[in-house]
């Protein structure tokens, strides 16, 4: 049995373009530009001054709040300058440590890394935040609070995430190539975080070759590799969730209401080389792809490296018309292509205009397509009308906070309708009202 | 430095558009126009170009004119409107009847309440209804029963005529398998377009292979006239059989391209249903109980005005939901 769920959108996968490239590990830029919000949750404080020598894994963040995460030093080199730059997720100017590479990489290692088996969960749970992980898949909701459930929350499954619904990019599935066995220690390594038994592995079924591979050295370790129904949004985690288990996540729920854990494969492979090898989040692998890319593949890169370095390196074409972080679907388009590379950052995609959607809105023409694609059970072409009326609460009492964003809706829509941007519009100011009244 | 355009996700979508779609409704309407030429003459084919051609131009006209929304010029809509009204009217019907129903459909049924998109009844049936009212003679005069058999009624209206006796009608047929042979290829009385359920059925399926109809009405539509045809069969087999009911009049070409109508029916598959359920009923109980012989047009406009209350409650389950 296949495993998939109601609803979800064809989108042309485009993975052909980097899905053959092996995983390069890209030189490191002369210049780093690290964000003091790499991850979910409060900004990390800057504790290191300007002028100030830093080894490679230093830490330069400590976590602002409980949820927060530790931010690294990605070079060794010299803190050039401290300032607020704009940072495309939170569309404002956040804390920046720009950082000058003056020599090849001198470490500086986790203090108690070494062998897994010795360590007890706080020790494992304690090396996870030192090292700054966060989730990879793109949310970068911080590891070592995921994975570290209230008690009254029984956890009893753990999922890896390789679905990578998202068209273009192919990280996830070189990642399960070429990565396997630091993969399967960073399974192993969670496993007993949570003290589970059961785990799958969710992979949709146009990487047979990567389930073909993680059976071969997972089925004797009691990994069940689940291959899923190629089709978007396949990796969001209600969804893959529901895919592998029939169990639903209710309505404002998280995973662990319904006793699962959700990994990136990425995160996986992170959480390996912190508490083995004893390296902080500093790199990380991405696709870098699109039509408007000369050379796509697959890259490790440092974290802070600008994405026109990355750009430069693969070539860019003369047509592109945007620059993303992340896929199509549901990537940000960057204002500026000295951006850096973020934890988060699975891909940057440059689409020429050829390629992408039209922002010519018509009309709604009521086809009801948007709600029989929306996986979430939700009717976006209402969300969208009662937030063009500033109805909030009416939008709110029929879904507003379900919406996953998608982008499912806006890509089926004859008329160009943008459903998602009216959506988080209204999620916006919805909260704002909602924090006023109180 | 590279100037780079910044847009909301998704970044990619379907190359589909209102234009695209209506001009698939085109395509599907073009085998009920080539069985209207054959069975009626090249009249029918003529009516056809002039409903379509005048409801396109109408269309732009009033946008052009009055609206501020220019985005909606040329997008089909009024042509696909100006053609369905053209197969809803009789061969008997004079051009400009057609043109005032196009008029009405246009600058009163649609426009006034917001133009595509808006318009709460289907402006084809509205005209079509319009018409039945202002000119009753051209719109139900002069029509075969068959062609070959000059008379001033169809099958339908015959039955009414007759207490709803259909074993009249086959007398006159000659035999059964006749009539529901030249009911099902359109060798009938009727409007234009109502009288062959093939040609219909092969328009309807390039929509269905399109994905350009909400799939819900039309099943749900058909089989609940089949079922009251079927219980009231049982009562009284003179009031016609099932497949009578479903073959004959405007049931195929209602269900299959009006009532499917994107801007005036349900949007979430449950109120699809209840739409098509409820258009059914009220086609069966308007032929039987009704002083019209036909109750299509009727049942979908009563249907039409339902739409915001079936919305309203008609939601889709949200993920995750726990059920009451």
């Amino acid at each position: 049995m296949i495993g998939t769920f109601k609803g979800g959108v064809h989108p042309p996968a485009k993975k052909e373009l980097a899905k053959d490239k092996p995983i390069e590990r890209m030189e490191i830029p002369d210049t780093v530009y690290v964000y003091m919000v790499n991850h979910a949750g409060a900004p990390a404080k800057v504790v290191v001054e300007k002028d100030q020598e830093v080894k490679t894994g230093q830490v330069i963040g400590e976590p602002g709040g409980f949820i927060s995460a530790f931010v690294h030093s990605p070079v060794t080199g010299k803190v050039v300058d401290i300032k607020k730059m704009y940072h495309p997720i939170t569309g404002r100017p956040v804390d920046t440590v720009i950082i000058q590479k003056t020599s090849d990489d001198e470490w500086e290692f986790l203090e108690g890394h070494g062998d897994y088996e010795k360590m007890d969960k706080e020790q494992i749970l304690d090396l996870i935040k030192r090292a700054g992980i966060v989730g990879m898949g793109g949310a970068m909701f911080p590891t070592h609070v995921k994975l570290s459930p209230p008690p009254d929350k029984k956890v009893d499954t753990l999922i890896i995430n390789g679905a990578e619904c998202e068209p273009y990019l192919t990280i996830d599935y070189r990642t399960m190539m070429e990565r396997t066995d630091e993969l399967l220690t960073g399974i192993k390594i969670i496993k007993k975080v949570l003290s589970v038994d059961r785990v799958y592995i969710g992979v949709e079924d146009n990487k047979m070759g990567a389930i073909k591979k993680l059976r071969e050295k997972m089925s004797s370790e009691g990994i069940e590799v689940v291959p899923l129904r190629t089709k978007y949004p396949q990796g969001s985690e209600k969804h893959l969730i529901y895919a592998i288990t029939g169990r639903k996540v209710p309505r404002g729920g998280l995973p662990m209401d319904v006793g699962v854990v959700v990994q990136n494969v990425g995160t996986a492979v992170a959480i390996k080389e912190a508490v083995v090898d004893g390296k902080p989040l500093i790199e990380r692998g991405l696709t870098v792809t699109g039509e408007a890319v000369k050379n796509p593949g697959n890259f490790i890169v440092r974290i802070g490296t600008p994405a026109k370095f990355v750009l430069d390196h693969v070539g860019l074409k003369e047509n592109v018309e945007r620059v993303l972080f992340g896929g199509p679907m549901m990537g940000i388009a960057l204002r500026d292509i000295n951006i850096p590379v973020m934890k988060g950052t699975s891909g940057i995609t440059a689409l020429p205009a050829k390629v992408t959607r039209s922002a010519e809105e018509m009309p709604c023409i009521r086809c009801s397509r948007c709600v029989m694609v929306c996986p979430m059970g939700l009717q976006p072409y209402l969300l969208v009308k009662l937030v063009q009326k500033k109805r909030h609460d009416d939008a709110a009492a029929i879904g507003l906070m379900d919406c996953i964003e998608c982008g499912s809706c806006a890509f089926v829509c004859p008329s160009k309708i943008d459903h998602v941007r009216y959506i988080k519009l209204g999620k916006t100011v919805y909260k704002a009202l909602r924090g006023a009244k109180r | 430095m590279i100037k780079l355009k910044v847009a909301n996700a998704p970044h990619v979508g379907t190359r589909d558009n209102v234009r695209a779609i209506m001009i698939d409704v085109l395509i599907g309407l073009i085998p009920a126009v080539i069985v209207a030429t054959i069975v009626f003459g090249v009249k029918a084919l003529l009516l056809s170009i002039l409903g379509a051609v005048i409801g396109e131009l109408l269309d732009a006209f009033i946008v052009g004119v009055m609206s501020k929304d220019k985005r909606q010029l040329w997008n089909g809509s009024g042509a696909v409107t100006g053609l369905l009204l053209a197969l809803n009217i009789g061969i008997g019907t004079p051009w400009w009847v057609l043109v005032i129903g196009i008029i009405f459909a246009l600058a009163i049924a649609k426009h006034p309440f917001g133009g595509l998109g808006q318009n709460i009844f289907n402006p084809a049936l509205a005209g079509r209804a319009f018409l039945l009212v202002s000119f009753p003679t051209y719109m139900t005069g002069k029509v075969y029963l068959r062609p070959d058999a000059f008379t001033s009624a169809t099958p339908l209206t015959f039955l009414a005529d007759h207490g709803h006796n259909i074993n009249k009608l086959i007398e006159v047929w000659g035999s059964r398998g006749k009539l529901y042979w030249d009911l099902f290829i359109g060798n009938v009385g009727g409007t234009l377009g109502e009288t062959s359920a093939l040609a219909l059925l092969i328009g309807f399926t390039y929509l269905v292979i399109r994905k350009r109809i909400k799939i819900m009405i039309p099943i749900s539509y058909i089989s609940t006239t089949f079922l009251f045809a079927l219980i009231g069969w049982l009562i009284k087999p003179s009031l016609g059989d099932p497949l009578f009911h479903i073959l004959s009049g405007g049931l195929m070409l209602g269900a299959l391209f009006m009532a499917t109508d994107m801007v005036t029916s349900p949007m979430t598959p449950k109120g699809q249903m209840i739409f098509g359920i409820g258009a059914g009923a009220l086609t069966y109980i308007i032929r039987i109980f009704g002083s019209y012989p036909e109750g299509v047009s009727f049942s979908i406009l009563i249907m039409n005005g339902l739409v915001p209350l079936i919305d309203l409650h008609a939601k889709p389950r949200i993920f995750g939901e726990v059920s009451e």
